[in-house]
């Protein structure tokens, strides 16, 4: 059963001045455990579809199915974790008091939350400073907090909205490292809105490349990297040839290329 | 905690500002004040814009502070500040099941507006008006209704109840408006989130929205004990009222001109009895205080 499936899926948002027209036709399948980026300048609707997809957003047109159901009976039944380009921390919790915000909301038993929290701490690294606040933590820290609260009820599907956006480059490439290995660990498919062509590449099986007025999408590649996500990557001559097959989509294909197809 | 020390050292400050100020005026003043346009032989004509620092008009303080410790009304009758301080505690106790009414309405009235918009729209207007009816006006009213009860004889309603009751008039309103924009505080982002773990009304009222809203909340609840001890006093001065601070002042202020410094007791008594009542409350939110570090992230 995949992950996800959108048939004909579209958006349209009713404003003041008019319908704004976020998002038609989308075709898009996500399998289990595929890692799947959406790259595409601004307003093409990235965001939308991810809302979409959670049932934070209901479409206008098209079906939408989260393992085999509506995305509103999924996002009932925790079929999904999401993380934002905000780590969204509650600033009165601890890191632990917020890994487990899911859990105690869903009657997990205190226990079973300690365990829980201890083991997710430990899966981004953050054993040390489970006592401390957000405002005590760094960016990338909250970042990672809010990956393993996303994480914590064991999601088949994981919605990532642009979460390393606001961080330096340093940082960005160490988590999109750690994101790969938990991905690979926990089974997860994702869904994971960027802006980085590389940050595409490195992580993903696909990337789906979108085009806005209206929010669309033009192409889907695949990258073909097989499971090895390490830094030895980033220098290697297929990485570099996907970075620029995806820049080429996102910016018009060159004629030559147009014609051979 | 040096910044609640530097707090503390500039409130005291301004107290010895104040202090200084009266002294020095009633030093450097003109002893009869200063009256223009005066029409001679007619007492209270002319306009005063100075006013008169002598003994009478202005006592010293330390001469207010002395008096606090002279018997209350000659005689052995206790020193003044015995009564002073009773009938403080006695117009607190009030305040306090007044501020606590207030509270309790004014959450309930926030609670209800941040849940429907339609009660909003009804009832904002409504509690925004009623902060301009005068409470001179308001006041007879609700001590005669509750006379009224009183009389029927199945709820006792005796008359510090009444004063309890306006002074919740004044404080259910600043709560009302606090509890409302600190229920609705809450990020658009921490909302969605709520709604990806299909958490209903109540979860995200209790997880998020209450929690939030703490910010808002305390100046609200501080900002109504203030207005709840200024209610009492003048609801006990309007609807006559033995026993409080209020009446006190009154009764003092009448022998003004034989003891001057005799009214400054039951002065000093209502602002300790403020101060008490706004650091009750801010003891509240040292409770609370890790509800308040949004204030400092972002
Ligand atoms: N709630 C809304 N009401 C009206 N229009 C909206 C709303 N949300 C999004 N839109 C519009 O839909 C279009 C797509 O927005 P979306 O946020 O999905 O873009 P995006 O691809 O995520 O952009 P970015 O990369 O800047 O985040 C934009 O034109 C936007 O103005
Ligand atoms: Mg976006």
């Amino acid at each position: 059963m995949s992950a996800v499936i959108a048939k004909g899926v579209g958006k349209t948002f009713g404003t003041k001045s008019g319908d704004v027209v976020a998002l038609t036709d989308v075709e898009l399948t996500v399998e289990p455990g595929e890692f799947v980026s959406l790259i595409g300048p601004s307003g093409c609707g990235k965001s939308t579809l991810l809302r979409l997809i959670a049932d934070l957003d209901s479409a206008t047109t098209g079906e939408l199915e989260v393992f085999g159901k509506a995305a509103r009976q999924a996002r009932i039944d925790q079929d999904y974790g999401i993380a934002f380009q905000q780590a969204g921390l509650l600033p009165w919790r601890t890191v632990a008091g917020n890994i487990a915000l899911p859990l105690e909301l869903h009657g997990v038993s205190k226990k079973a939350r300690a365990d829980r929290v201890a083991e997710l701490a430990a899966l981004v690294g953050l054993d040390d400073f489970v006592d401390r606040y957000p405002d005590q933590l760094s960016g990338g820290m909250q970042q990672r907090v809010a990956i393993a609260r996303a994480l914590a009820e064991q999601p088949r599907l994981l919605l990532m909205d642009e979460p390393f956006g606001a961080l330096d480059e340093m940082t960005r490439e160490y988590l999109q490292g750690e994101l790969a290995r938990i991905a690979a660990e926990t089974g997860a498919a994702v869904v994971f809105v960027t802006h980085s062509i590389p940050e595409a590449v490195f992580l993903s099986d696909r990337v789906v490349v979108m085009s806005p007025r209206p929010g669309r999408i033009t192409d889907i590649l695949t990258t073909g990297l097989g499971d090895a996500r390490t830094e030895a990557l980033r220098e290697s001559p297929e990485y570099f040839e996907r970075v620029t097959a995806v820049r080429e989509a996102l910016h018009g294909a060159p004629v030559e290329r147009a014609n051979e197809r | 905690m040096s910044r609640s020390r530097a707090a503390i050292a500039w409130g005291a400050l301004g107290v010895l500002a104040v202090l200084v100020a009266w002294e020095l005026y009633k030093f450097l003043g003109p002893a009869d004040g200063l009256i223009v346009g005066a029409v001679a032989g007619e007492t209270g004509s002319g306009v005063m814009i100075l006013p008169r620092t002598n003994d009478r008009a202005m006592p010293h303080i330390w001469d207010m502070v002395a008096r606090l410790f002279q018997s209350a009304s000659g005689g052995d009758t206790p020193p003044l500040i015995v009564p002073v301080v009773t009938a403080a505690l006695t117009t607190l106790g009030i305040a306090a099941v007044g501020w606590l009414i207030g509270v309790a309405v004014g959450a309930l009235l926030g609670l209800v507006m941040q849940r429907w918009r339609l009660a909003e729209w009804g009832l904002l207007p409504w509690i925004v008006v009623s902060q301009t009816v005068p409470l001179i006006a308001f006041a007879p009213l609700i001590a005669s209704i509750g006379s009224q009860v009183d009389r029927a004889g199945t709820v006792p309603w005796p008359q510090w109840l009444s004063v309890a009751v306006i002074a919740s008039y004044l404080a259910f309103f600043p709560v009302a408006v606090g509890v409302l924009r600190g229920l609705e505080s809450p990020d658009r982002i921490h909302l969605d989130l709520m709604r990806t773990y299909a958490a209903g009304y109540w979860p995200t009222l209790f997880r998020l929205r209450l929690p939030a809203a703490v910010p808002h909340l305390l100046p609200a609840l501080r900002l109504a004990a203030a207005n709840a001890v200024v209610g009492a006093v003048v609801a006990e001065v309007s609807i006559g009222m033995r026993g409080g601070i209020g009446r006190m002042l009154i009764q003092l202020a009448g022998q003004g001109s034989s003891d001057p410094a005799a009214p400054w007791g039951p002065t000093f008594g209502s602002i300790a009895l403020g101060l008490v009542a706004a650091g009750s409350v801010a003891l509240v939110g040292l409770g609370l205080r890790n509800y308040r570090r949004g204030e400092a992230a972002v």
